[in-house]
């Protein structure tokens, strides 16, 4: 079909319009056709190979926040958020409500193993009068487990066409061709149909008339009408239709007992799911924390950045410039902008966070992670956090910075600011942990015993502490388990691409402006002065080297630096128990407080930044006076 | 909440109890669910009042994991203390 062809057979754009989308508002004579379905069942996919353009996919429940645009054949073409059901109750589906509102055609996203839930959605966008067509997906798998499905039967019931597609496999564009031109309106109960219709002199369409009545307040609001109260009832009726719907369409059921639905259950159960877990951690951890960590970071790092880039832009620089005037430190020096900036960021952080995202949407992908949420969340009830938050607090062993930004998972912003606070006080990242076990390993078994106590109490601390601080209760968890699944190669790869690139977009302003305060605090002398100014507290409260200042100093740049700083030191057992101790607890990185602050803004980033200098000397120093 | 005895006051098969006191592999009728916006996410994923799930996994802190044909919903253990059910099979069906 040509794009003039499949243009002429679509419904001209509805003309009234009250939704304010901001950055949505685009050229009304464009026809917009939307992909709206669970989370989980393949849109991003679809979208991709439509619109050719990269997006992040997505396996945990509702982590596609941002939303995608892109063009197909002339048609605006939009990815939304996974949602159950078009409503108010969080943010993603804010987000999919506005643009399902204003989208001339719906591509209805279903997962053909799970219809019982999809439909819900299905049948409240056609409820909402979209012209729409069903896209049943997974149709590998329907056929694997022998679910016998009646697709003909199932289009007779909802009153539009459904297509099967294998996304995975790819999509074919006639179908989609045709999907798009035979959108149109689904078999709607005649009395709801005639109420939302009246109603429409107050809304601008079915479709908001109907999320009024469900009690949307936000639509009611544009509208300046009072919330409905039938939510409770148009809902149990549709679940009603929906259960009757696949009664008569699905058949054949045959439970069985295979790999990936035992593995799941042995995720969940904590008597098998620590073991799955601690077998997941190290096969990350040899991954990332070694082979990256170690082999291709020791390359990339000490042979490309050391060895040959930073002499080769110091000789550069020194060519043009004598390297101890204040530019030259400043642009090549020990906090040099070039020098500093580009080894950390192309050399270090790349192949780190590349690595890490690969093992990320691996888990993700997987539905590995919603389990292991299930497993944790009683235990994270008494930090406050919800079970999800495990995600963050583990990724943070990695990498504090990048985990500080998946803080934005959490429902709330109480169990953001938690989580956040929990990850700068007391998880130290990979870089660090590399250097501490260097550390305790030599000063001994004991050290070790009761740095880890310390460590994990401060942890518990926090937690508690915030808890009781901060207003209201832990969300309760009501969570969708997905199926787990072999991931795709080619998904994960696409999702490390965009992600390891976003990462670096948004990382190298900071960094370089991080590096660029650093370098002037070092010629004028700040830095100095500063290393003086906490001396005091090194040697005396902590019994430290007078040395260990500067050690702190570097960890305010980076937590690695300061560690290993500690590490050139001919220190005692104990005295390294206190002075990792601090180091642990003490401030984040730069990098890493930069997003703190963006995440949290900057009065809650500078609280928690200012309060591990407080809990981390005064703790090490409790320490040190007890052991020493 | 109207407790579902016997004639003789004795507690039943039919006995109301929380969900996050059922046991594994036990198949459940949901009797109530908590009002609100939690009980919309219910009907959303498939399980409404009067349906029949099997409490898949039960963890040790009260952590409970439904199954409904495919479909399997995670509930914490406060959600599953306020959620009612009736046992309708105690074989395990695992």
């Amino acid at each position: 079909m040509t794009p003039d062809d499949l243009h002429a057979r679509v419904p001209h754009r509805e003309q009234h319009r009250h939704v304010e989308l901001g950055f949505l508002q685009q050229d009304l004579s464009v026809a917009k056709i939307v992909l709206v379905g669970n989370p989980n069942v393949g849109k991003s996919l679809i979208f991709n190979a439509l619109s050719g353009l990269y997006v992040d996919v997505s396996n945990f429940p509702g982590t596609t926040v941002e939303i995608e645009r892109g063009r197909y054949k002339g048609f605006e073409l939009f990815d939304t958020p996974g949602i159950y059901g078009v409503s108010s109750f969080n943010d993603e589906e804010r987000v999919a409500r506005d643009i399902i509102l204003t989208a001339d055609i719906v591509l209805n996203v279903v997962d053909g193993t799970h219809l019982e839930r999809d439909l819900f959605l299905t049948q409240q966008l056609i409820d909402m009068g979209k012209k729409m067509t069903v896209l049943v997906n997974f149709m590998d798998e329907v056929e694997k487990h022998r679910i016998d499905i009646d697709l003909d039967r199932l289009s007779h019931f909802l009153g539009v066409d459904v297509f099967p597609i294998t996304a995975i496999n790819g999509i074919d564009p006639q179908l989609i061709d045709l999907a798009v031109s035979s959108a149109r309106e689904g078999t709607q109960r005649r009395e709801l149909h005639s109420y939302l219709h009246s109603m429409l002199s107050m809304m601008g369409s079915q479709g908001e008339a109907l999320l009024v009545l469900e009690g949307d307040e936000t639509v009611a609001d544009r509208h300046g009408v009072a919330v409905g109260l039938r939510r409770e009832e148009l809902y149990v009726d549709r679940r009603n239709r929906v259960n009757y719907i696949v009664n008569q369409i699905l058949r054949d059921i045959h439970p069985h007992n295979r790999f990936s639905e035992l593995l799941g259950r042995w995720s969940v159960n904590p008597i098998t799911g620590v073991p799955l877990l601690l077998l997941v951690l190290y096969c990350a951890y040899l991954f990332v924390g070694k082979l990256v960590a170690q082999d291709i970071v020791g390359f990339t790092e000490g042979e490309i950045g050391k060895n040959l880039w930073e002499p080769w832009i110091r000789g550069v620089v020194g060519s043009l410039m004598p390297l101890s005037s204040w530019l030259g430190s400043l642009l090549v020096g020990e906090f040099g902008v070039i020098t500093l900036t580009t080894t950390y960021l192309l050399f270090l952080l790349l192949p780190l966070v590349a690595a890490f995202y690969i093992a990320l949407s691996i888990l993700e992908d997987s539905g590995y992670l919603p389990r292991l949420a299930t497993m944790v969340d009683r235990g994270l009830g008494f930090l406050g956090l919800n079970g999800r938050a495990v995600i963050p607090l583990i990724l943070g062993f990695g990498c504090v910075t990048s985990a500080t930004i998946t803080t934005r998972l959490l429902n709330t912003e109480r169990e953001k600011t938690i989580a956040t606070a929990i990850l700068q006080f007391a998880i130290p990242c990979s870089a660090q942990i590399a250097v501490i076990a260097a550390l305790l390993a030599g000063a001994g078994f004991g050290v070790m015993i009761l740095y880890t106590v310390v460590i994990v109490a401060v942890l518990i601390s926090v937690g508690t502490v915030l808890n009781r601080m901060l207003k209201g209760s832990p969300e309760p968890l009501l969570l969708d388990l997905p199926p787990l699944r072999l991931p795709k190669s080619k998904n994960v790869m696409r999702k490390t691409y965009i992600r390891t690139s976003q990462f670096m977009k948004e990382a190298a302003v900071w960094f370089f402006a991080g590096a660029l305060a650093v370098g002037i605090a070092d010629v004028t002398g700040a830095l100095e002065f500063l290393q003086k100014a906490i001396m005091p507290l090194t040697t005396r409260w902590l019994q430290l080297p007078p040395e260990a200042a500067t050690a702190f100093i570097m960890g305010v740049v980076r937590r690695d630096f300061g560690a290993a700083g500690l590490y050139q030191m001919n220190l005692e057992p104990f005295q390294i128990l206190v002075a990792l101790i601090t180091i642990t607890l003490f401030v984040p990185c730069v990098a890493s407080l930069m997003v703190m602050m963006k995440e949290r803004g900057l009065k809650e980033g500078l609280v928690i930044w200012a309060s591990t200098w407080v809990v981390a000397f005064f703790i090490g120093g409790v320490v040190s006076q007890i052991v020493m | 909440m109207a407790v579902g005895k016997g004639s003789a006051g004795r507690m039943t098969e039919s006995t109301v109890i929380p969900l996050i006191k059922a046991k594994m592999g036990q198949s459940l009728r949901i009797q109530s669910l908590p009002h609100g916006k939690l009980r919309a996410y219910f009907i959303r994923l498939g399980i409404s009042e009067g349906d029949v799930a099997v409490c898949h996994e039960r963890l040790p802190g009260g952590t409970v994991v439904l199954r409904k044909n495919r479909q399997e919903i995670a509930i914490g253990h406060k959600l599953a203390g306020e959620i009612l059910v009736i046992v309708v099979k105690k074989e395990r069906s695992v």
